[in-house]
């Protein structure tokens, strides 16, 4: 188990290194840089720039440096928010977009896992077309739809929740946002986990199960429940890392300091380091989820086998 | 009838489909005393499933039954699941024919085992694993006390059975319902299995309803019989009686079902037209990154086989053999090793586009007349697809001819051949696969279990018309199966592998009436102690 869990994260370095290495020169093959303004800056306090943030060097001993200082836990400073380097806006935001992550993973599989099984357990049945019906408009209806009429409904017409912002990590500031969140992905874990009990019902093992008089309930939990919930395991592991690493839309709905509005202005203003910051920590949760999705989906089902 | 403890009478089990409803079971009444072992004998399809999971209240969710079954004087039907669930699984309990997957592979199987003695008698954890361990070693699984803690998929497919038995028994019932319990297992294992059900009821004193399509296990096994048809009981009496004097027209055609005829061994002189020396094909496991060595296994190690002009060679062995492996290696279809040569050329290490010369005379008729036809396409179509590949030049007027000739040869309408293949029936379609391959006029044909999916009166009707092919056209047939019946009237040569390796070959007769191997023996006598002999089934009908 142990050596399992060994193997796995030096069976990622490579993985990593190539996401970093692919990264850094495609994000460098992308015309401009980060001091190229809409107004010209003086050609010689550009070169100065260029020579403190080492962006006169060759490309490659640029890379080697980057390496070298990741290896040393830097990501380097930021270009754009000056006064931060990238390991103090990670270490301010990752935090807070881990909360709301967390959170709407949590209220997520609750919500679908239940809505899912309650479906497939009335199958073609009113509550059973209303479950799937919803989850399909919860799939199709983007979050930028759904946040700013949550923010109004909520926040500005009934007052019950803060319309917006941080408010320092106060459980009410948090509601709106998590639940965003997790509205598609409650959409996603109803319809799957339906599918998965309807074919466990099914099954030839719960046959036997009814066959020797088990009580329904104990036919549902025991003999139908783990199998039901694997799918959605498989599911959650890179939709998890997607969650946790923030979300661009929600974030700057709700004016939450997190990092998912990163990924975007980075991009745009060829923040390198920031760009770079941001895939290593997306690509380290993915790793990380889905390790933790194998160690799961054995522990829930002995015929998989770790070794 | 004396104390019946389970009696059936107008059963009705309809199913809603979108074409309409179909009516599974049809007024079906029938009486199990106590300790009896009731026999129900029908072709797939005749009802003699449904109408037990309709007592047991089984059926899929578009099942709606009527009429009565009583258990004692509680009537089942219409009975509120509560109640019912204080009956089966206690009172009466089912195997099922299916030991893969009637286990929830998620947990141990002492837990299932246990959790009826849990649910019905009130047992603590720690007693109901003291019985289960108990139970284990009734049915005969070793080491039960290590095996309790077994998961479903560490054991065979037969210990899977015992565990079902173990798991029936639990409660000690009064009635095992045992649904085609050894149809999916191999013949020395059923053997097994159905001394072990004996044994257990001579000990028990149960009632057993066994349904089953094998006559030899209701002849061996059973003391009443239900022959099943379409729904409908339409022959009923006590074991001895219905075999030596059948009434009923169905029931004598089921009993004159088992294939007969020898097949007479070729000339000396015939020529050797398929040759394998030496044959080997083995496959790794596991293996990869960081994951240390595959293990090596010989699937079929060091084989030599040799088939000349119009013989039939029947391979013979139980799942895992290495028969069909070896099937495909003579032909070339996987990776193995070996000289394998073809009339006088040596196709050991022809590629793909040389072998394409060889392959319309080497064809090939799969297991699964379902799998093996593609859904989307007409069986016109089917059957002439080799014909694009290796007569190029036929117009679409030419295949179409050669495709009535080809229906024609194996009896099928070839009015029907823009029709597609989820239309016919399983006998149909293998005789669709089999017109597919003899289109091409091929000298030699691998049959592998071409006959195993279907029921007994559609597998003579298949074993006929390969006799005849044969016949008419000098066909050569390497024919692998399991079943040893089929195989005795079809092969004038036998080969028994086991673990990948011949253990034994000779003339069919030897091989019958003398098996020297151990195994053989085994295999012979596990097949023919309840299988009925060709011979003797032949003068009852």
């Amino acid at each position: 188990m142990l050596s399992y869990i060994l193997r796995r994260f030096l069976g990622a370095i490579p993985t990593l290194f190539v996401i970093i290495t692919a990264s850094f020169f495609m994000m460098r093959a992308a015309p401009g840089g980060p001091f190229n303004l809409d107004r010209p800056l003086d050609p010689t306090v550009m070169a100065n720039l260029n020579r403190v943030f080492h962006l006169d060097e060759p490309l490659f001993t640029q890379y080697l440096r980057y390496l070298r200082n990741l290896l040393a836990g830097d990501f380097g400073p930021s270009f754009i928010y000056r006064d931060f380097s990238v390991g103090d806006l990670f270490a301010n935001g990752l935090p807070v977009s881990i909360q709301l992550g967390g959170g709407a993973i949590a209220l997520a599989l609750l919500v679908g896992v239940t809505a899912g099984v309650y479906a497939a357990l009335r199958q073609n049945s009113f509550a059973d077309y209303f479950v799937v019906a919803t989850a399909s408009i919860g799939t199709t209806i983007p979050t930028f739809v759904v946040a700013p009429i949550l923010s109004l409904v909520f926040g500005v017409w009934l007052g019950w929740l803060p319309a917006g912002g941080w408010g320092d990590g106060a459980i009410a500031n948090k509601i709106l946002p998590i639940v965003t969140l997790a509205l598609p992905q409650i959409a996603v874990i109803a319809r799957l986990t339906r599918g998965a009990t309807i074919e466990a019902l099914r099954s030839d093992h719960v046959r036997t199960a009814r066959a020797y008089g088990l009580p329904a309930r104990s036919v549902v939990i025991t003999h139908t429940l783990r199998a039901s919930i694997l799918p959605v395991i498989s599911y959650l592991g890179p939709a998890a890392a997607a969650l946790v690493t923030g979300s661009v839309v929600v974030e700057t709905i709700f004016g939450i300091p997190g990092i998912g509005r990163f990924f975007v202005q980075s991009a745009l203003n060829r923040d390198y380091t920031l760009v770079m910051g941001t895939v290593v920590v997306i690509a380290i949760f993915v790793v990380i989820f889905n390790l933790i999705v194998d160690l799961l989906y054995a522990w829930l089902d002995p015929r998989v086998r770790l070794d | 009838m004396t104390d019946p403890v389970l009696s059936v009478s107008g059963l009705d089990v309809r199913f809603a489909t979108p074409d309409g409803d179909v009516h599974a079971v049809k007024g079906v009444s029938l009486q199990v005393a106590r300790g009896e072992t009731v026999a129900i004998v029908g072709e797939s399809g005749s009802g003699k499933s449904q109408t037990m999971m309709a007592v047991m209240g089984l059926l899929a969710s578009n099942g709606r039954v009527a009429g009565s079954a009583r258990y004692r004087d509680q009537e089942l039907v219409g009975l509120p699941l509560k109640r019912l669930n204080t009956i089966r699984g206690s009172r009466i309990t089912m195997i099922f024919q299916e030991p893969m997957t009637s286990l929830d592979p998620l947990y141990r199987v002492g837990r299932q085992i246990a959790e009826p003695l849990i649910h019905h008698r009130g047992l603590g954890r720690r007693q109901a694993r003291a019985r289960v361990v108990e139970l284990l070693r009734l049915v005969g699984i070793p080491e039960p006390e290590r095996r309790v803690d077994s998961y479903p998929h560490e054991l065979s497919g037969g210990q899977r059975q015992r565990v079902m038995i173990a798991m029936a028994l639990a409660c000690e019932p009064d009635v095992l319902i045992a649904d085609e319990p050894t149809t999916a297992l191999d013949v020395t294992i059923q053997a097994q299995i159905l001394d072990l059900l004996a044994d257990l009821k001579a000990r028990l004193g149960m009632a057993i309803v066994f349904i089953t399509h094998d006559l030899g296990i209701v002849r061996r096994f059973a003391d009443r019989v239900y022959v099943m048809k379409s729904g409908e009981v339409v022959e009923e009496g006590p074991v001895g009686r219905l075999f030596a004097a059948p009434a009923h027209a169905y029931t004598r055609m089921l009993l004159a079902a088992e294939p007969t005829g020898r097949k007479e061994p070729p000339p000396d002189t015939a020529p050797v037209l398929l040759e394998g020396r030496n044959v080997k094909v083995g496959f790794r496991l596991g293996g990869g990154f960081l994951a240390g060595p595959p293990i090596e296994i010989n699937a079929v190690d060091g084989v030599t086989v040799r088939l000349v002009r119009g013989q039939t060679i029947g391979i013979v062995g139980e799942s895992g053999s290495g028969k069909s492996t070896l099937g495909r290696a003579l032909l070339r279809l996987n990776h193995g090793t070996g000289q394998i040569r073809f009339e006088h050329h040596d196709i050991s290490r022809a590629d793909r586009r040389e072998m394409r010369r060889y392959r319309r005379e080497l064809q090939l008729v799969f297991q699964d007349p379902f799998g093996s036809l593609s859904p989307r396409l007409t069986v016109g179509q089917i059957i002439t697809e080799g014909l694009l590949v290796h007569e190029p030049r036929l117009t679409r007027a030419d295949r179409d001819r050669r495709a009535v000739e080809a229906m024609r040869e194996v009896g099928l309408d070839p009015a029907t051949r823009n029709r597609y293949p989820h239309e016919f029936s399983g006998g149909q379609r293998q005789r669709i696969a089999i017109a597919r391959a003899i289109i091409l006029k091929p000298k030699v044909v691998v049959l592998d279990e071409p006959t195993s999916a279907l029921d007994r009166s559609v597998q003579k009707q298949i074993v006929d018309l390969l006799r005849d092919l044969q016949a008419r056209h000098g066909l050569s047939y390497l024919f692998i199966s399991h079943d040893l019946a089929v195989v005795r009237a079809l092969a004038d040569h036998i080969l028994v592998m086991k673990a990948g390796r011949v253990v034994e070959e000779g003339p069919t007769d030897a091989i019958f009436d003398a098996p020297r191997h151990p195994y053989t023996q085994a295999l012979m006598s596990a097949a023919l102690g309840h299988a009925t002999r060709p011979d003797t089934a032949h003068a009852a009908g």
